[in-house]
């Protein structure tokens, strides 16, 4: 209910800034009750509350309505929801493309299910889960079969990672900023609490020939859509992942089961996995060579970028999200490495001259996304918001400008440069290159 | 081989870790051995040694018929792209303003294309085609992009010979962790 912005100043404890253009420091506390004031931290919604209310709301009155086998959100909640690009009716392969989560009307740091991006090749399958199986071949001593009885008998691991399709972000690279919330540039991304096997185990069971350094994972979509991928990594942290946010995985996601490979392209973890061959070298699929491969400004192509590479962005105040007003913001958003762990994330309200550090939420996961919040007291002045985030490999998140310089306008991935939210003083938010 | 070992419990464990004892069992083995016919069937990955191409050849006149009746709707009658991707032209752009990535201007391999047809093409009737129908609609994309001749047999001899324009364009980025992992 709280996710517009306030616009009412607060009462702030020892309020020196931080930074620049109104940050604060992050351990700055609001004064105790100053959240329950009732109709000021609701926001928009106060308008519709009467002033003094003279009858009580009729839910008051009458019984609600009876259980329900699988709950889903309140109606009134009908606009967070995927963001679905428009298309001809008659357009040939509507199940290519994809939707993208809302990041900026979410908190905390997981996805709800039912909003964790889609991207697909050949759309999503409905697969009956008894008729499904994952075949291991290739370069091993004994070709098996599982099913998702067998895998049940498995200890299970299960982890909080974020999955990032490699193409997220992609208007980076453009002339101009697109516009729109921060889902339509950063929404392939998502969050969720994973569980499955430990890939180790079953390719442990078929028995490793020593000549085997890559797989191939295929999945059982239309599009077979295959990956080749070290087989370091799938000895590593690679899992077979069943369920998602506790329950099996939703079939966008790639039910009833797919390849998680932490911090790596979303593409590669591999959906609705039905195939893993072991092999000597990298197959060289249209996804690796023709797709998610990096075009560099002297023509040559970086092939197999693998981590997603540190990163954030603000997703409140964004685009859409405008001010209401001078006063008590909360700045928050995600940060996130496929390389580790978020140490620090830092905040600008002035383009990136002076930097606050952001108090990080816990939980703070390896490849997990990390919330980040940071109070700023607005002076109703034109600012432009950044954030930046740094991992526990000491790699910074890039500015627009550096990342350009050495990358390039034709690399269509792997984007991570900075975010700029301009607040202008009518407290229209922007997102410009900065 | 078995490098990865169960560890059972909790305080229990960390008690027995204390005292020295480690206590691991190996993980179940669950899975069923996979029979051959289901693995052949299954097993239609084609890396760029070209071993797994299937028997059987076309040349690129042969092919154009089936790529006329079963791919031009999208991609266009020459490759140049309709409601899905152009397959055909852009040599020599990668370094200029407009740039245009299609098999013939970008694809490092020729294998990848028998391999991603017959996986995924066309759209609607995946795995739809015959081993011939896949050499045909390969050999007319490369003539199209000016890689074979129009009656040059593609077969799976002559396929992983095909050197790409841009074979040399791909720089592989990925380094082995410099440590073991287990
Ligand atoms: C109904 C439309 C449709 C038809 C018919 C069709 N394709 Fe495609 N083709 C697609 C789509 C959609 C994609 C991209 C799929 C994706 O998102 O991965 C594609 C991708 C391709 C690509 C990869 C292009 C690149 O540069 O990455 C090739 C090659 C291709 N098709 C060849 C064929 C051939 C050969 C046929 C005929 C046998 C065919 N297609 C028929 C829709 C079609």
């Amino acid at each position: 209910m709280t996710r517009r912005m306030k616009g009412e100043p607060h009462p702030l404890e020892g309020a020196e800034p931080a930074a620049a253009n109104g940050l604060l420091h992050r351990r700055m506390f609001l004064r105790g009750g100053a959240l329950f004031t009732g109709a000021t931290a609701l926001g928009g919604l106060a308008s519709i509350v009467p002033a003094s209310a003279a009858t009580l709301p009729e839910w008051r009155t009458t019984p609600g309505r009876p259980f329900i086998g699988y709950g889903y959100p309140s109606a009134f909640e009908e606009p967070v929801k995927r963001l679905v690009t428009a298309r001809a009716a008659d357009y040939p392969t509507p199940g290519t493309g994809s939707s993208r989560t809302p990041l900026h009307l979410l908190e905390g740091i997981i996805t709800p299910s039912g909003l964790h991006f889609e991207r697909s090749h050949s759309g999503v399958p409905d697969i009956d889960p008894t008729r499904h199986q994952l075949v291991i071949h290739g370069l091993v001593r004994q070709p098996l079969i599982f099913d998702l009885d067998a895998l049940a008998r498995y200890p299970t691991v299960s982890r909080i990672h974020f999955i990032e399709c490699a193409g997220n972000s992609g208007g980076g690279w453009g002339l101009n900023p697109p516009a729109g919330a921060v889902a339509t540039m950063h929404g392939l991304l998502s969050c969720s609490d994973w569980a499955g096997v430990p890939l180790s185990y079953l390719l442990d069971e078929a028995g490793i020939d020593p000549k085997a350094k890559w797989i191939l994972a295929e999945g059982g979509d239309a599009a077979g859509m295959s990956r080749s991928v070290p087989l370091s990594k799938c000895l590593d942290d690679a899992m077979v992942a069943l369920y998602q946010n506790g329950e099996r995985i939703r079939p966008e996601q790639g039910y009833p089961m797919r390849l998680l490979l932490p911090g790596w392209e979303g593409n590669m973890n591999v959906k609705w996995l039905s195939r893993i061959k072991l092999t000597e070298g990298p197959t060289h699929t249209k996804d690796e060579t023709s797709k998610y491969s990096e075009l560099m400004p002297d023509g040559k192509a970086m092939q197999f970028t693998f981590p997603m590479e540190v990163k954030s962005t603000i997703t409140r105040p964004c685009e859409t999200l405008n001010m209401r007003g001078p006063g008590y913001y909360e700045i928050t958003g995600f940060a996130w490495s496929g390389n580790g762990k978020i140490k620090r994330v830092d905040v600008s309200a002035d383009g990136g001259k002076t930097w606050a550090e952001a108090a990080l939420a816990d939980p703070v996961v390896t490849k997990a996304l990390t919330r980040f919040r940071l109070g700023w007291q607005w002076d109703g002045r034109e600012s432009i918001l950044q954030s930046r985030a740094v991992d526990d490999t000491g790699a910074v998140q890039p500015t627009r400008e550096s990342l350009v310089a050495e990358k390039g306008v034709k690399n269509a991935y792997h984007y991570n440069g900075i975010t700029s939210w301009e607040v202008r003083e009518s407290g229209l938010v922007k997102n410009v290159w900065a | 081989m078995s490098g990865h070992k169960v560890v059972l419990g909790g305080v229990a464990v960390a008690a027995l870790l204390a005292a020295g004892t480690a206590l691991a069992v190996d993980p179940p083995k669950m899975g069923r051995p996979a029979p051959a016919d289901l693995v052949k069937l299954m097993d239609i990955s084609i890396p760029p040694d070209g071993t797994g191409l299937p028997e059987g050849q076309a040349t690129a006149k042969q092919g154009q018929t089936v790529f006329m009746e079963r791919c031009a709707a999208c991609h266009g009658e020459r490759g140049e792209g309709k409601t899905n991707d152009r397959l055909a032209g852009g040599k020599g752009t990668l370094t200029e303003e407009v740039t245009v990535k299609t098999v013939g201007s970008y694809w490092p391999w020729a294998t990848t294309l028998f391999d991603y047809i017959r996986r995924a093409m066309p759209y609607n009737t995946p795995l739809s085609l015959k081993d011939e129908e896949v050499y045909g609609t390969v050999a007319y994309v490369l003539f199209l992009n000016g890689i074979v001749g129009e009656n040059d047999p593609i077969n799976a001899q002559t396929l992983p010979k095909v050197q790409m324009p841009n074979r040399d364009g791909f720089i592989n980025a990925w380094k082995e962790p410099a440590v073991a992992t287990r």
